[in-house]
C-alpha cells in the first residue's frame, strides 16, 4: 500500500502525514548526542515539525518564500527543510564547509529572508557579509554555545520557536489552520532549491518541485525495494542533492529511517554503530577505507595476515561471481563460506557494511580493483550516473548486471538519447523545473523536444546495453581521421594503475593519441627498491628504462582495453613519455581540486608535444618550479619518448574483411 | 560577543588574592614580593620572559609550592600551607606546561579520571558498578560527555591518549581540567608548541568555557597577540618581580614591560 499513497500525496509535508499513519511508531530519525543515540518516530517528527512550522510562521516566515539551511547532517536542519515546506517556503541548502564569499553568493541570489544555521560559526560566517544581504532578516540556529554576547534581535534558538509554535498549537484553531496551510500545497510548487557546486562557471540555483521528487524517489525506492525497514546513515552534504535525494526524499517516500552522525569526523564510527542497510559512498571514501583496511592488516600478525590475504584471494576468484549469482564450483563456494566466517563478515562488521543491502558510488569512474574488491567480499556495490538537473538519478545498475565501467542502464520511466556530438541528453520523472531566476540558463540547458542536456558524453556499450559516461562533452575531441578523442577516460584508465599518479592525453585535431605520464613515487619507489634500481631522485626514476618498460606494458592494456570497444578503438595511444617532474598545483599544473589543466600543461612543455608529434626519440626541456617556501628554479631534463602498437579494433577487422 | 581585546574588567568579587608573596629556592629568588589578585568571571593572565617566574607562581596558587613569605587568599580563606588536594576540592583545576595525561588510557578515561572528586560511592561500590554505583557513574559519564560535545574530541573518545596529535592532547588536557568543574582554572601555557590555527580553536574554547561555564581563567602565555586578545587583565613579572598590572593596553605601553622583553642596557 505504501508505494500507490505515496504517489498520492505531491508534497513531502504530505509524505510525512501519511508516514505518520503509517509508521507512526517505527524510528523515523536517529542522532548520536552527548554520545548516546536518541530516536525520533515518524509521528514525533511529524508533531515536532508542525510546531516548528507554526513558530517559524510566527516569525513571519510565508509561503513562497526561500529559507537558508546552513550545517551539518542535524534532525533540527532536516525539519528546518520539512517546516519550511509545510508552510510553502522553499529551503535552500547551503554547504556548511562554503567560504563565505559562496554563501552570500547563494543568500543574496535565492533572497532569503530567513536562514536555519547550525551554530555560532555559521552565523558569523553570515554576519561577516550581511551588507551584501539586505533581504536577510532572521537567523534561528541549533546550538547555542557562544552565542550569548551577540545581538539577538535578530536571531532565535530554533528550541525557541518550536516551543513557542506547540504553545500556540494548543489552540485547536491554529491547527486547522495549519492542515490548510499544506492541503493548500501543490505538488507544481517548488519544493527546494539546490544550488549547484559551480565547477563549471557560477552556481546556479535548481529548482525541485514535490511532486517530480517524489515520483523520482517512488520510482528507485521500488527499484531497490527499500520499505520502512531500511536504514541510512545521512553524512553526505546537506546541500547536496546526493543527501537530499537518498536519505531525505527516499527516506521519507519508503519511510526508512535516517541516522545523523554525532559529528563529521565520526562518521565512520557511527557507520558501524548503525549498521545502514542503505548506502552511498564516493569512489574516494571507498579508496580511503580500503587503503587504512590494507595500513592496518599490515600492522596484523603474520597468522592474520596470511589469513587475510589468502582469503581475499579466494573472494577475488569467486566472489563478484556468487554476488550475480553465476555458476562457481562447490570447491569455491566452500572456501568463500569460510572466507566469510574469517574475514569478510569481520571486515564488513569493521567497515559497517554488515547489513548493507543496497549501496551505490558516483560521482567520478571508479578503479576496477577497487571496485571488484568491495563486491568480491560481498558487498552489493553499485553505480549511478545522474545529475543536480535529474534529482540524482539518470541510470543506475540493476542487481546482477554490475561492470566497473558502466553506470548501467536507464532508470525506471528515464528516457535517454545520445545527441551527434556524443552528448547524453535525458528526460526523467524526477527533472528539474528550471534555474532560479535565470531562465536564459533554463533554455540553454534544454532541448526544443524538452529533454536536459547533461554536458557529458557517453554511448551505450553493445554487449551490455548500459550506459558508458567518458568525458564532459566540451572536453571530448576528434582525431584527424574523424575518431572519437576522450580525453579524461584514457587518462583514467591509466591512472587505475598504482604506479601512475597522473597523466595527460593530447589528441584533438591531431593524427594520433600522444599521453605523458607521471610516476608514483611511492608505488614505483617501492618496486624499485624490491627490484634493486637505484636511484637518486624523481626525475632519475622517471627516466629509468626498467620503468619505462614497466608503464609501456600498463599502456599496453590500455590500448587492448580500447580496442575492444568499437567506439573508442580509434584513440589508442601511439607515443607516450614520463615526465621528469611530478605535475604541481603551485606551479598551476593542476587545479586545487587535482584536475590536470591540459591547455597549460600543453604551453608549458610545449617542446615535449612537438617532438611527440615529429617523431623524435627524445627531447630537451626546461621548466621553472617554484619551491613550497617560494624561491623559483629551474629542472631541465632529456626526456625519452616510446612508440606503442596500436591494437586492430573489431571494426577495423570488419572493414578489412 | 566579547570585542576581543576591549579592555572591560570583569566587576566579580575578588576570587583569589596573592599579597606579598616571596619563594626562594636556596639562594635563587623565584618569587618576591609579589601581590595581585583574581577577580571572579575574568581571564587573568600572567606574562613575562622566560625564568620571570610564571610557572612558580601558579604552582603557589595551587599548593605546590609553599611561599616563605606572604599569604593566598581563596575564596576569602587564608591558607599559609594549602596542599594541591585541599586546592582541588576548593575548586582549583589546572593544566601544564608540558601534557600530563595518562597515555595509555583513552580520552574519555582521561576525562572521567578528571570526576573522581566529584565521585561519592566508595571503592568497593565502584568495583560492584552495581546499582547507586552505576547510576553516579551514568550521571559522571553525562557531564564528561557535556565537555566532549563542548570540545568537540567525540571522534577520539576511544583513542588512547599515546596515539593523539599533540595539539588535541592539550585540549584533552583541558577538558580533565574543565571536568573537575573548577571554580579557578589554571592553565599553564595552553597554546606552547601550537600552530595558527590550533591557537586559534584553543582561544576560541578558552573563551567559550569563559562565557559558558562561568569559570575564572588564570593563563600563562608567551604568544602575546593570544594574551591581548583573551585577557581582561595582565600581571607582568620580571625576575620574580611584578612590574606591571592592568589591561593589556595599559601593559602594552608600559615602558618596564617593554624594557624586560626587548631589553635595556643596565
Amino acid at each position: 500500500m505504501a508505494p500507490h499513497a505515496a504517489a498520492q500525496a505531491d508534497t513531502f509535508p504530505k509524505v510525512l502525514i501519511r508516514n505518520a499513519h503509517l509508521y507512526g511508531s517505527r524510528p523515523a530519525m536517529r542522532h548520536k548526542d552527548l554520545g548516546v543515540w536518541q530516536t525520533w518516530t515518524w509521528g514525533e517528527v511529524l508533531a515536532l515539525v508542525r510546531a516548528y512550522a507554526v513558530g517559524l510562521h510566527r516569525l513571519g516566515l510565508k509561503r513562497g518564500e526561500t529559507i537558508a539551511i546552513v550545517g551539518a547532517n542535524r534532525p533540527k536542519l532536516y525539519w528546518s527543510v520539512m517546516a519550511a515546506q509545510m508552510l510553502g517556503a522553499v529551503p535552500v541548502p547551503v554547504y556548511a564547509d562554503a567560504v563565505a564569499e559562496e554563501l552570500s553568493f547563494v543568500l543574496a541570489h535565492a533572497e532569503v529572508r530567513y536562514a536555519a544555521v547550525e551554530d555560532q560559526e555559521q552565523i558569523d560566517k553570515i554576519l561577516s557579509v550581511k551588507e551584501r544581504l539586505p533581504k536577510l532578516e532572521h537567523m534561528v540556529y541549533d546550538e547555542k554555545r557562544g552565542l550569548r554576547d551577540y545581538d539577538h534581535a535578530r536571531l532565535r534558538s530554533m528550541d525557541d520557536v518550536i516551543e513557542d509554535g506547540r504553545k500556540a498549537l494548543t489552540d485547536p484553531s491554529v491547527g486547522v489552520w495549519l492542515d490548510a496551510e499544506i492541503a493548500a500545497g501543490k505538488g507544481s510548487d517548488a519544493s527546494i532549491i539546490l544550488y549547484t557546486s559551480g565547477t563549471t562557471g557560477t552556481s546556479k540555483g535548481v529548482v525541485l518541485t514535490g511532486e517530480r521528487s517524489i515520483k523520482a524517489a517512488a520510482d528507485t525506492v521500488a527499484f531497490d525495494k527499500l520499505t520502512e525497514n531500511d536504514v541510512a546513515l545521512a553524512y553526505l552534504p546537506l546541500a547536496w542533492v546526493g543527501d537530499h535525494y537518498l536519505n531525505y526524499a527516499q527516506g521519507l517516500v519508503a519511510g526508512f529511517c535516517m541516522a545523523c552522525p554525532e559529528s563529521a569526523d565520526t562518521a565512520m564510527q557511527d557507520l558501524r554503530e548503525i549498521g545502514p542497510s542503505f548506502y552511498f559512498a564516493p569512489p574516494r571514501t571507498l579508496e580511503q577505507l580500503l587503503t587504512r583496511v590494507m595500513i592496518r592488516m599490515e600492522d596484523a600478525s603474520f597468522l592474520k595476515r596470511k589469513m587475510f590475504h589468502y582469503f581475499i584471494g579466494v573472494a577475488r576468484r569467486y566472489g563478484e561471481r556468487i554476488l550475480n549469482g553465476q555458476p562457481v564450483p562447490l570447491i569455491g563456494r566452500l572456501l568463500y563460506a569460510i572466507g566469510n566466517i574469517l574475514v569478510y563478515g569481520p571486515l564488513k562488521n569493521v567497515l559497517g557494511f554488515s547489513r548493507v543491502r543496497v549501496a551505490y558510488t558516483a560521482g567520478e569512474a571508479i578503479g576496477p580493483d577497487l571496485f571488484a574488491f568491495y563486491r568480491s567480499i560481498g558487498l552489493n556495490l553499485k553505480q549511478l550516473y545522474g545529475q543536480t538537473e535529474a534529482f540524482l538519478y539518470v541510470t543506475a545498475q540493476p542487481d546482477g548486471e554490475i561492470y566497473s565501467d558502466t553506470v548501467g542502464p536507464a532508470c525506471p520511466n528515464v528516457d535517454i538519447r545520445i545527441a551527434e556530438n556524443g552528448e547524453v541528453l535525458f528526460k526523467s520523472p524526477g527533472m528539474f523545473a528550471g534555474y532560479f531566476k535565470d531562465e536564459a540558463k533554463t533554455a540553454e540547458a534544454m532541448t526544443p523536444d524538452g529533454y536536459v542536456m547533461t554536458g557529458d558524453a557517453g554511448f551505450f556499450d553493445e554487449k551490455t546495453g548500459h550506459l558508458k559516461i567518458i568525458d564532459r562533452a566540451k572536453d571530448v575531441g576528434r582525431l584527424t581521421d574523424g575518431a572519437l578523442f576522450p580525453p579524461k577516460y584514457i587518462e583514467n584508465k591509466l591512472k587505475f594503475y598504482p604506479n601512475i599518479r597522473e597523466v595527460v592525453a593530447y589528441g584533438d585535431k591531431r593524427d594520433f593519441v600522444c599521453v605523458m605520464i607521471n610516476i608514483d613515487l611511492t608505488a614505483v619507489g617501492s618496486w624499485a627498491e624490491r627490484n634493486n634500481v637505484v636511484y637518486g631522485s624523481y626525475q632519475e626514476l622517471a627516466g629509468n628504462p626498467l620503468v619505462y618498460d614497466m608503464i609501456e606494458k600498463h599502456v599496453a592494456e590500455v590500448n587492448r582495453s580500447l580496442a575492444a570497444d568499437k567506439v573508442m578503438g580509434g584513440a589508442q595511444i601511439k607515443r607516450f613519455l614520463i615526465l621528469h617532474k611530478e605535475l604541481d598545483a603551485d606551479d598551476g599544473e593542476l587545479t586545487r581540486t587535482q584536475k590536470v589543466r591540459r591547455g597549460f600543461i600543453a604551453e608549458r612543455y610545449a617542446p615535449l608535444i612537438k617532438a611527440l608529434y615529429d617523431g623524435s626519440g627524445e627531447a630537451d626541456i626546461s621548466t621553472e618550479v617554484t619551491f613550497e617556501d617560494g624561491r623559483k628554479g629551474t629542472i631541465s631534463a632529456r626526456v625519452k619518448i616510446r612508440d606503442m602498437k596500436i591494437e586492430p579494433t573489431p571494426a577495423a577487422m570488419g572493414r578489412a574483411a | 560577543m566579547r570585542a576581543l581585546g576591549s579592555p572591560e574588567v570583569a566587576v566579580g568579587d575578588v576570587l583569589l588574592s596573592a599579597e606579598n608573596v616571596s619563594l626562594s629556592f636556596g639562594g635563587v629568588k623565584a618569587v618576591s614580593d609579589v601581590s595581585f589578585d583574581i577577580r571572579k568571571g575574568e581571564i587573568r593572565a600572567i606574562i613575562g620572559p622566560n625564568g620571570a617566574g610564571k610557572t612558580s607562581m601558579l604552582n603557589i596558587i595551587n599548593g605546590f609550592y609553599h611561599p616563605q613569605q606572604g599569604r593566598i587568599t581563596f575564596k576569602g580563606e587564608t591558607r599559609s600551607k594549602m596542599r594541591p588536594h585541599d586546592a582541588a576540592h576548593g575548586g582549583i583545576a589546572r593544566t601544564f606546561q608540558n601534557v600530563a595525561l595518562f597515555r595509555g588510557m583513552t580520552a574519555l578515561d582521561n576525562l572521567m579520571a578528571g570526576r573522581t572528586l566529584k565521585m561519592h560511592k566508595n571503592f568497593f561500590w565502584q568495583l560492584l558498578r552495581f546499582g547507586p554505583a552505576m547510576a553516579e557513574e551514568v550521571e559522571h559519564r553525562h557531564r564528561v560527555e557535556e565537555i566532549i560535545d563542548f570540545l568537540k574530541i567525540q571522534n577520539i573518545r576511544r583513542t588512547p591518549v599515546a596515539q593523539l596529535p599533540y595539539g588535541l592532547q592539550k585540549r584533552l588536557e583541558l577538558g580533565r581540567a574543565l571536568a573537575m568543574e573548577p571554580d579557578l582554572l589554571l592553565l599553564d601555557e595552553p597554546m606552547a608548541g601550537m600552530n595558527l590555527e590550533e591557537k586559534e580553536d584553543m582561544s576560541r574554547f578558552v573563551l567559550d568555557v569563559n562565557n559558558h561555564f562561568g569559570t575564572t581563567i588564570a593563563l600563562i602565555e608567551h604568544d602575546m597577540g593570544v594574551v591581548m586578545d583573551l585577557s581582561n587583565r595582565v600581571v607582568v613579572l620580571d625576575h620574580g618581580i611584578k612590574i606591571a598590572d592592568g589591561t593589556p593596553d595599559q601593559v602594552k605601553s608600559n615602558q618596564a614591560v617593554i624594557d624586560a622583553y626587548l631589553g635595556v642596557a643596565h
